[in-house]
């Protein structure tokens, strides 16, 4: 296949960039798109041009390492990781415009690359349950109700790649978030910390310079682990009733 | 990008942006309760003159003797004034955040369902406000009748002759199609967003009862609401 490439280059942090055009004309459809852009370094090294920097670590889809906003999409046309999305999703001929997650919370390093350790800052802040380590605690002593096991679960699926602040119009990190709240607030290690988390979780993310939330749902259709949005509704809920009790 | 850190142990729940929301969303639900009401009273057109005129004239005397006459015409109205304040200061604050929270915009964005929303949510938002000041100018400040061919002695104090008067230009019942439009949208959005923000929709069945439940309510306004109108344009209520 034939495909010709739109990229944001950027030299540092702070500077500005631009839009750079390349054509790669043996792209295979098998090739994972991340395949096609280390071909597309190997080019431009060879060329004695600077590489393409983008993120990407374990290449399967589980460490939320990589992401890409691929022709307007955060991740690209389907519903999975940028490092999991495949060139048989695109046609000869096509054109792709490849840029980095756009939200000030999240500034660009280089290139594709950009900074997301304000997702650090928010689950230090409360994301996480205080508990004494040792040996491992036995399982049944803590028993939790299957939906709600279920629920955790799937929120747990999160893998912190913050596809949901690129494709928000707010640029807000909610649905991260919410999966974040639902996952500890529905099993009992989450409850003594749970009125505060919530205020402290928000109010990092408020302070990182991330938007509020208006419902819009851009991040759920984006989300690679499809989180639903009622985690959001949940995030809402324990506010609510943080605020309620005093917090 | 974060450059100080923030105090967490003094972090409040009333200073988070989702607090804002919780403060769009309630003052958005006395809308829509407030909203229905009015629909309610417009409808009254359609039983005569005196059935419209002495709903009108009651609105003033509920709550007499202990409250003075329109007392809580009043005391609703300044409710009212108040949430819109609130829904508005929230609106614009969310809104110039989400400004600040991108200042580099993306080169090519997939236009989507949700990009829609969010700017027909702040666009007819800001046409409502624009069509309210309009709508209170016309029917209750004022109360200015635009038709030359009906005199200001023949409407007397009725607001009956006052609202068919008015009606009966096309040009008058265009401009309120056209806000009915973005009321619509704004309660199709805004409702099942009220929902989600009091967290009623913790759950995939909650979600789609929430999503009807905004579909009916905008539905039922928008025809509601465009039906006096329309049957005083084309002369079936004189
Ligand atoms: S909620 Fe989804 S899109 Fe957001 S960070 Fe988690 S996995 Fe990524
Ligand atoms: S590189 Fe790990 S999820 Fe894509």
């Amino acid at each position: 296949m034939k495909i010709t490439l739109e990229i944001w280059r950027q030299a540092g942090p702070g500077t500005a960039g631009k839009m750079v055009t390349y054509t790669q004309d043996d792209v295979s459809p098998d090739m994972s798109f991340l395949e096609m852009l280390d071909v597309l370094n190997e080019q431009l090294q060879e060329r004695g041009e600077e590489p393409v920097a983008f993120d990407s670590d374990c290449r399967e889809g589980i460490c939320g390492m990589c992401g890409l906003v691929i022709n307007g999409q955060a991740h690209g046309p389907q519903v999975t990781t940028t490092c999991q999305l495949h060139m048989r999703s695109f046609k000869d001929g096509d054109r792709i415009t490849i840029e980095p997650w756009r939200a000030d919370a999240f500034p660009v390093l280089k290139d594709l690359v950009v900074d997301r350790s304000a997702f650090d800052r928010i689950i230090q802040a409360g994301g996480f349950i205080s508990v004494n380590t040792g040996a491992a605690p036995e399982a049944h002593a803590a028993p939790v109700q299957k939906a709600k096991a279920d629920r955790a679960f799937d929120a747990a699926t999160c893998i912190g790649c913050g596809a949901c602040v690129a494709a928000c119009p707010n640029a807000a990190a909610m649905l991260f978030l919410g999966a974040k709240v639902t996952h500890l607030g529905e099993l009992p290690q989450g409850q003594p910390e749970r009125d505060a988390r919530v205020v402290k979780m928000l109010t990092q993310h408020d302070h990182e310079g991330f938007g509020g939330c208006t419902n819009v749902g851009a991040c759920a259709d984006a989300c690679p682990k499809e989180i639903p949005l009622d985690v959001i509704s949940q995030l809402n809920t324990d506010l609510r009733r943080s605020m309620a009790r005093g917090n | 990008m974060a450059t100080q850190t923030v105090n967490l142990a003094n972090a409040k729940a009333r200073r988070t942006t989702v607090a804002m929301k919780l403060l769009m969303a309630l003052t958005g639900a006395l809308f829509v309760f407030y909203v229905l009401m009015h629909m309610y009273g417009n409808l009254k057109v359609f039983a005569g003159q005196e059935s419209f005129d002495s709903y009108a004239h009651h609105l003033r005397t509920i709550g007499e003797p202990i409250l003075p006459y329109a007392g809580f015409l009043w005391l609703f109205r300044l409710l009212l004034i108040g949430s819109l304040v609130g829904h508005a200061y929230s609106a614009f604050y969310l809104w110039s955040r989400a400004s600040g929270a991108r200042s580099q915009r993306y080169a090519v964005r997939a236009a989507g369902a949700a990009a829609f929303r969010s700017k027909a949510m702040r666009w007819g938002g800001v046409a409502l406000l624009a069509f309210l000041v309009f709508h209170l100018i016309q029917f209750t400040i004022s109360k200015v009748n635009f038709n030359g061919d009906v005199t200001a002695a023949s409407i007397g104090d009725s607001p009956y002759r006052l609202v068919v008067a008015s009606f009966q230009l096309w040009w008058v019942v265009l401009i309120y199609l056209v806000a009915l439009a973005a009321l619509g949208l704004h309660l199709h959005h805004g409702v099942w967003s009220a929902a989600q923000t009091l967290g009623l929709t913790t759950s995939p069945e909650a979600r789609t009862r929430a999503k009807t439940a905004a579909v009916f309510i905008a539905a039922l306004v928008v025809v509601g609401f465009a039906l006096p109108p329309l049957a005083i344009l084309f002369g079936l209520v004189e």
